[in-house]
C-alpha cells in the first residue's frame, strides 16, 4: 500500500490534532497553524487526487484492526478528494480574505476558539467526503452542524445569535431526520458499510422485502441532507445564517459546507442505496421538483432582498436548487452536471461574500443597496470582484456559472417528462438571476450622488488577493472547462462501481 | 384491532421508541420554547437509542466479553448497536450542551426563550441597513 492511500486519514488526524492545539495557543499562533493546515490539505488531497488519476481506481481504507463489515472504512475514488481539495482550497482563500473581519467580529478572547472551529469544519467535511460508513457520516454531520454553528456564533452582537438559534433547530431536524433513517436501514439491512449497505438493500428490493420501509427510510436520509444543505422549501434559516456571520465564515458556510452535505448525499445514492434502487424509489423526482421550486423561488426571495448579503444568501439557496436538480435528474449527465454546479459555486459565492464585505466596508459598514451605489468606485478591485462574480451568476459564457447550465440544457434534452419543467426552470432562474445580480453590479459603478459622505478606502491585499484567486479559477473553469469536465465525469463513473 | 394491539404489545419496545420519536419529534419542531426544543431533542435521541439497542438485544444472551469459548458466540447480544448507542450518546451531549449554552446566551441577551419572539425582533432589526 502506497503511503499517498493513508493520506486522507492523516489529513482528518491532522485537523483534530490542530483544533486541540489551537485551543492552547495564542491566537496567532491559532491562525498560522490552522492556515498550514489548510495548505496542508490542499497538498494532500490534491496528492490522492493525482493518485487515484494516474490508476484510474478507488480504493478502501480499513480503519483499525477489523475487516468489513465489522470494522470502519474510509473511501477515496477521484470524487472524494477532489472535493477535498476544493473544500481545502476555498476555507484557505476564505480564512485569508476574511482575516482581517474576523480580528474585527470576533472578540480578541475568543479567537482561538474561531480557529477551533475552522480546523473542526475542515476535518467534517472531510470526513463526510472520505467516509464509507453511514453512521460514521451522522457522527461527522453533528460535528460539522457543531462546528459551523460555532462559525455563525462567534461573531460579536445579538443578530448572529439569533441567527445561529435558528440555524441549530433547523440543522438539528435535519440531524434527526438522517439519523432515524440510519437507523431505519440499519435495521432493516443490518449493515453499515456502503459496499455491504448496497449489496443488502440490492437484495432486499430484488426480493420485494421491506420495500415501503426502504423507501421510508431513502426519504428520511434524502430530506435530513436537504434541509441542512438548505435545500427549498427548508432553506428558512439559510439567508441568516449566511449574512450575519462574519465574512470569512459566510464564505465557508455558503462556498463549502452546504456542498458537504450535498456530495454525503450523491455518496450516499451512488455508494450505499444504489442509484437504481434510488430511482426506484421515486425520491429522484421529489429531489428535481425541490431543486426547481428552489431555482425560482429563492431568486426571487434574493429579488426583494433589501440588503446585499441576504441577496448573496438567497441567490446561495437557489444555486443549491440547481445542484438537487442535477441529483434528481437520475442520470450519470445530470450527476456531472451536479458536480460541476457544486465546484461552481464553491469559487465563485465566497468571491462574492468578501468582495460584498469590502463593498460594505467603503461603504461605512452599510449592506443596504441605496449605501452601495458608487462602491465599486471607493474600492476598485473589490468592485472588480463583485462584477465578475455577478456575471459569472448569471451564466454568461467564459465564465464558470455558464458550464453548468449548459450541462443541465444539453441533459434535459435526454429526459423525458422532466425535460421541460428543467428547460423552463433555467430559463426563469437566469432572467431571474439578471434582475438581481446585473442590477446591482451596475448600482455599485454608477457615479456617486454629489452629497455622497462615503469616502474611497484603501484596499488591503490579503483581502482582494484571495478573490482574485477565485476569480481566476472561475474565469478558467469557464474558458475550459474540458479537463475539468473529464475529471468529473470519471469521478461520475467509478461512483458507480 | 386486536391483531394490531397485540402486534404493538409484542414489540413493545420499537412501539415505546417510535412514540419518544414523535413526541420528541414534535417537540423540536412546533414548540417555542427554545429550552422545550433542546428537552424534544432529547426525548428524540432517547427514541432512536432505544430502537438501535432493541435491535440488537437477543433474549436470553450475554454482554459480548469474549472470554469464553468462540461456541458460545450465538449467545451473545450484537455489541455493533451497544457501540453505535454509546456513540450517538456522546453527539446527543455535544449538541445539547451546545444548544443549551446558546439558549443561556439568548436569554441573558433578550431575556426571552420565545422563538416567534427572537425572530420577529431579527426582522425588525433587519429593517436597518447595517450588516
Amino acid at each position: 500500500m502506497s503511503i499517498v492511500q493513508s493520506f486522507p486519514l492523516f489529513s482528518i488526524v491532522l485537523g483534530l490534532l490542530c483544533a486541540i492545539g489551537c485551543f492552547v495557543v495564542p491566537k496567532q499562533w491559532g491562525r498560522r497553524m490552522t492556515l498550514l493546515l489548510l495548505l496542508a490539505s490542499c497538498v494532500m488531497q490534491g496528492w490522492v487526487l493525482r493518485f487515484c488519476y494516474v490508476n484510474q481506481t478507488s480504493y478502501a481504507y480499513m480503519m483499525g484492526h477489523y475487516p468489513a463489515p465489522w470494522g470502519n472504512e474510509i473511501m477515496a475514488g477521484l470524487l472524494e478528494p477532489g472535493m477535498g481539495l476544493l473544500f481545502s482550497v476555498v476555507m484557505l482563500l476564505s480564512v485569508i480574505g476574511g482575516g482581517r473581519h474576523i480580528g474585527h467580529d470576533v472578540a480578541d478572547g475568543k479567537q482561538h476558539l474561531y480557529w477551533v472551529t475552522v480546523d473542526l469544519t475542515l476535518v467534517s467535511l472531510l470526513a463526510m467526503c472520505y467516509t464509507n460508513d453511514i453512521f460514521t457520516g451522522y457522527v461527522f454531520i453533528e460535528i460539522c452542524t457543531i462546528a459551523s454553528c460555532g462559525l455563525l456564533a462567534v461573531r460579536e452582537g445579538g443578530r448572529s445569535l439569533i441567527a445561529s438559534v435558528r440555524y441549530m433547530v433547523f440543522a438539528l431536524i435535519g440531524s434527526s431526520l438522517f439519523l432515524i433513517g440510519v437507523v431505519f436501514t440499519y435495521a432493516i439491512t443490518g449493515q453499515l458499510l456502503f459496499p455491504q449497505l448496497r449489496q443488502a438493500v440490492a437484495a432486499l428490493w430484488a426480493a420485494g422485502t421491506y420495500r415501503f420501509a426502504m423507501t421510508v427510510a431513502i426519504g428520511l436520509m434524502t430530506a435530513g441532507l436537504a434541509v441542512k444543505s438548505g435545500c427549498f422549501p427548508f432553506h428558512g434559516w439559510l439567508p441568516d445564517a449566511h449574512s450575519q456571520a462574519t465574512t470569512a465564515s459566510s464564505c465557508i458556510l455558503s462556498g463549502v459546507i452546504v456542498k458537504g452535505y450535498a456530495v454525503l448525499l450523491i455518496k450516499i445514492i451512488y455508494r450505499a442505496i444504489g442509484a437504481e434502487v434510488f430511482m426506484a424509489s421515486g425520491a429522484q423526482h421529489v429531489l428535481l421538483l425541490l431543486g426547481i421550486g428552489g431555482m425560482v423561488a429563492c431568486s426571487i426571495d434574493a429579488i426583494f432582498a433589501k440588503r446585499l448579503k441576504v441577496m448573496i444568501a438567497f441567490s446561495s439557496a437557489a444555486q443549491i436548487g440547481y445542484i438537487f436538480m442535477g441529483i434528481g435528474m437520475g442520470t450519470a449527465a445530470g450527476l456531472t452536471a451536479a458536480v460541476l454546479q457544486i465546484v461552481n459555486h464553491a469559487v465563485t459565492k465566497p468571491m462574492l461574500f468578501l468582495s460584498g464585505s469590502q463593498l460594505s466596508d467603503a461603504s461605512h459598514g452599510r449592506m443596504d443597496f441605496p449605501s452601495l451605489r458608487g462602491a465599486g468606485h471607493r474600492n476598485v478591485p473589490a468592485g472588480i470582484l463583485f462584477t465578475i462574480g455577478a456575471v459569472s451568476m448569471v451564466g454568461v459564457p467564459l465564465l464558470a456559472g455558464f458550464i453548468p447550465k449548459l450541462y443541465f440544457a444539453r441533459e434535459a434534452f435526454a429526459l423525458g417528462w422532466q425535460r421541460w419543467p428543467v428547460l423552463l426552470a433555467l430559463a426563469v432562474s437566469t432572467v431571474l438571476n439578471v434582475l438581481y445580480f446585473l442590477y446591482t453590479a451596475v448600482l455599485i459603478w454608477l457615479p456617486q450622488e454629489a452629497d455622497c459622505r462615503f469616502t474611497a478606502v484603501k484596499p488591503h491585499w490579503d483581502e482582494f488577493l484571495p478573490g482574485f484567486v477565485l476569480a481566476g479559477l472561475n474565469v478558467a473553469m469557464g474558458i475550459h472547462p474540458g479537463p475539468l469536465v473529464a475529471l468529473i465525469d470519471k469521478a461520475v463513473a467509478l461512483l458507480g462501481r | 384491532m386486536a391483531a394490531m394491539f397485540d402486534h404493538l404489545l409484542h414489540n413493545y419496545e420499537e412501539a415505546a421508541a417510535i412514540a419518544l420519536l414523535s413526541i420528541g419529534f414534535c417537540m423540536l419542531l412546533f414548540d417555542r420554547n427554545l429550552l422545550k426544543k433542546v428537552i424534544g431533542l432529547d426525548i428524540m435521541d432517547s427514541g432512536v437509542f432505544l430502537l438501535l439497542a432493541d435491535r440488537g438485544f437477543i433474549a436470553g444472551g450475554k454482554a459480548p466479553i469474549m472470554a469464553e469459548a468462540a461456541a458460545e458466540a450465538g449467545r451473545y447480544v450484537n455489541p455493533i448497536p451497544a457501540g453505535l448507542v454509546l456513540t450517538g450518546i456522546v453527539v446527543s451531549v455535544s449538541v445539547s450542551a451546545l444548544m443549551l449554552a446558546l439558549t443561556v446566551r439568548v436569554y441573558q441577551t433578550y431575556r426571552t426563550l420565545d422563538v416567534d419572539h427572537l425572530y420577529m425582533l431579527m426582522s425588525h432589526r433587519r429593517k436597518g441597513g447595517r450588516a
